[in-house]
C-alpha cells in the first residue's frame, strides 16, 4: 500500500450571497497518492483548490468526502505523521531559530535537553547551525524559510507537506533553497508533497506533478528527471527538462482556456 | 549563498541607541522651554489664579520637608498597588478568555465595552455606599478604572493574532491549552503592556477622585485643602508629584516590555 492515499477528497463551500444559500466545490473527487521517498508537487491556477487540498492532508480542515491515509491512518485532525511547511515561514517572533524548531517537539513532550540537541541536529541539517541564537527578525526570507523546514523536519514526519514554500524568495535564494531541498531529500528519503504555481519548480522538484483545475485532478505527469539531481543550473539545460515543462504548461494552458470558455 | 544575510544585530542595536539619545535630548529641551514659559508668564498672573514653577518647587521643598507630601504620596500608594494589581491579575486572563472564546465574547463582551465607558464620578456614590469611606473603597474604584482598558486592550490583542500563527500550534498537535500558553499569550504581551500604561493613566485619576469623594486622605487630600484655602502653589506640588509618578511608571513599562517581549520592538520599529 502506498504510504499516502489520497482517495476520492470532496470539499464544499456554503456560502450566502445576497442572502442565497449557494455551495462552492472547491474539490471533487481528488485522488492520488504517494510512495514512501517520492516528491510529488500540486500546481494549478489560483482557486484550483491545491492549497485546500494539502490543509486537508495536514489535517487544518476537513474534508466534505473521501479520505486521507498516512501510512495506514485515517486523517482526522493534525498528527505527528505530517509536518507543514508554512508559505510565509510563520516562525513564531519571540523564539530564536533553535526554540523555533523545538517548538513541535517540546508540544510532543520531548525533555528540553534533548529536544534543543535535536533541534540543534535540523538547524544543522538546513545549514543554520550558527544562527541558532538569531530571533525571526534578525533572519532574511530564505533563511526563516529553512528554520520552518527544519521545525517540520524535526517531528520525523512519514511525509512532509509545504505550501508554496519559496513562492516569496527572490529567485536566487529559491534556486538555493531548491537544491538544498533536493540534498536534503537525497539524504533522508523524504517523502514531500509540494504545492506550487511555479512550473519549473514542480518539474525540477517532483517525480510526478498533479495538474489541478476546478477542483480536479486534471492529469498527473509523470516527470521522473534522473536522480541524483546535483544541479538545478545543469539541468535547466537539459532537453527532457524542456520537454516536460512545456508538457505541463500546454496542460495548464488548455485547462485555463477551457475556464475561460467557461466563464465566457 | 550571497543573497542570504540578515542586518547584524549589533549594528540595529546601534541605531536603536542612536535614536532613543536624540529623543531623550528633544524631550528635555521640550520640557525645559514649557517651564521657562510657564515660570515667565505665571508670574504676571494673580497668586490665587495661577502658579509658577519655581513658587510650586519652593512649596514642595516645603511639604516634603514638614513630612506632608511624602505620607500623603505613600498613602495615596498603596491603594493604587493593590488596585492595580487586582485590575492586571482579573484583566489580562478575562481578557484572554473573551478574545479566544466566541462564546465568552458573545455572552460577556458588551459588558466589558461598556464598562470602559462608564463615567467614574457617577459610579462613586454607589461605590461609597458599598465598601465604605475607608481602603477598600479606594482600591475597588481604583480596580474597576483600570481593569477596563487592560481587559479590553488583552481582548483585542488576542484577537489581532494571526489566524496562521495559531494553525502553527494545531499542526504542532498543540492542545488548546498549550496553544494559548506558548503562542496566544506570547503573541499578546505588547498589546497587555499597551493595556497596562492607558491603565496607568486610569488608575491614577481614579485615585485622586476616590480620595476626593471618600475620606479626604493622600496627595488628593492636600489637592483639595490646598484649593480651599487659595493657596494655588501648594495645590500644584501634589500634582507635579502625580505626572512625575505617572511618567516614570509608564517608563518602567516600557521597559518591562523591553525586557519580556524584546522582538516587539525590533519588529515594529516602534522604541516607545
Amino acid at each position: 500500500m502506498a504510504l499516502v492515499e489520497i482517495q476520492n477528497v470532496s470539499k464544499t463551500f456554503k456560502t450566502m450571497m445576497a442572502g442565497a444559500r449557494g455551495e462552492v466545490h472547491a474539490l471533487s473527487g481528488v485522488s492520488f497518492s504517494l510512495e514512501r521517498g517520492e516528491i510529488v508537487a500540486i500546481t494549478g491556477a489560483s482557486g484550483c483548490g491545491k492549497t485546500t487540498m494539502l490543509r486537508i492532508i495536514m489535517g487544518l480542515e476537513q474534508a466534505s468526502g473521501g479520505s486521507v491515509v498516512v501510512n495506514g491512518r485515517k486523517v482526522s485532525a493534525c498528527g505527528y505523521d505530517r509536518g507543514m511547511v508554512f508559505q510565509h515561514s510563520e516562525l513564531l517572533p519571540w523564539r530564536n531559530a533553535v526554540q523555533n524548531v523545538a517548538f513541535g517537539l517540546e508540544l510532543k513532550g520531548m525533555d528540553k535537553p534533548t529536544r534543543v540537541a535535536e533541534a540543534q541536529r535540523y538547524l544543522d541539517l538546513v545549514g543554520l547551525g550558527h544562527a541558532a541564537e538569531r530571533l525571526p527578525h534578525q533572519l532574511s526570507g530564505g533563511m526563516k524559510q529553512r528554520v520552518g523546514i527544519a521545525r517540520a523536519l524535526a517531528i520525523g514526519p512519514d511525509v512532509l507537506l509545504m505550501d508554496e514554500p519559496f513562492g516569496a524568495l527572490d529567485a536566487q535564494t529559491r534556486e538555493g533553497l531548491q537544491n538544498e531541498l533536493l540534498a536534503i531529500q537525497a539524504k533522508t528519503q523524504q517523502t514531500i508533497i509540494l504545492v506550487t504555481h511555479d512550473l519549473d519548480e514542480a518539474v525540477l522538484l517532483a517525480d510526478r506533478v498533479v495538474v489541478m483545475s476546478r477542483g480536479r485532478v486534471a492529469e498527473m505527469l509523470d516527470v521522473r528527471l534522473p536522480r541524483p539531481r546535483p544541479s538545478l543550473a545543469a539541468l535547466r539545460g537539459d532537453p527532457e527538462f524542456g520537454d516536460k515543462r512545456l508538457r505541463l504548461w500546454k496542460l495548464l494552458k488548455t485547462e485555463m482556456d477551457a475556464d475561460a470558455r467557461k466563464a465566457a | 549563498m550571497t543573497t542570504d544575510h540578515a542586518t547584524a544585530p549589533s549594528s540595529l542595536r546601534m541605531d536603536l541607541a542612536t535614536i532613543l539619545m536624540g529623543r531623550r535630548v528633544v524631550t528635555f529641551a521640550s520640557v525645559t522651554i514649557a517651564l521657562l514659559l510657564w515660570e515667565i508668564f505665571g508670574r504676571q498672573v494673580n497668586p490665587l489664579f495661577g502658579s509658577y514653577p519655581s513658587a510650586i518647587a519652593a512649596a514642595m521643598v516645603d511639604l516634603t520637608v514638614s513630612g506632608r507630601l511624602p505620607n500623603a504620596f505613600l498613602q495615596s500608594l498603596q491603594p493604587f498597588v493593590v488596585g492595580f494589581s487586582i485590575a492586571a491579575i482579573l484583566g489580562i486572563p478575562i481578557g484572554m478568555l473573551l478574545g479566544r472564546f466566541r462564546f465568552m465574547e458573545a455572552a460577556f463582551g458588551i459588558y466589558v465595552t461598556a464598562g470602559n465607558a462608564m463615567p467614574l464620578i457617577a459610579i462613586t456614590p454607589l461605590f461609597m455606599l458599598w465598601f465604605g469611606l475607608g481602603f477598600t473603597v479606594k482600591v475597588a474604584i481604583i480596580a474597576t478604572l483600570s481593569f477596563f482598558p487592560i481587559c479590553m486592550s488583552t481582548w483585542s490583542g488576542v484577537k489581532s493574532i494571526p489566524k496562521s500563527l495559531i494553525e502553527v500550534g494545531e499542526s504542532f498537535v498543540g492542545s488548546r491549552r498549550a496553544i494559548l500558553q506558548k503562542i496566544v499569550l506570547p503573541a499578546s504581551v505588547p498589546y497587555i503592556m499597551a493595556g497596562i500604561r492607558l491603565a496607568v493613566g486610569k488608575g491614577i485619576i481614579a485615585m485622586i477622585v476616590a480620595e476626593f469623594f471618600t475620606a479626604l486622605s493622600g496627595l488628593g487630600g492636600i489637592i483639595l485643602t490646598a484649593a480651599n484655602n487659595f493657596e494655588t502653589a501648594e495645590m500644584f506640588a501634589p500634582i507635579i508629584v502625580l505626572l512625575t509618578f505617572a511618567i516614570i511608571l509608564n517608563a518602567f513599562v516600557q521597559w518591562l516590555e523591553r525586557v519580556i517581549a524584546p522582538w516587539h520592538i525590533q519588529v515594529t520599529g516602534q522604541a516607545d
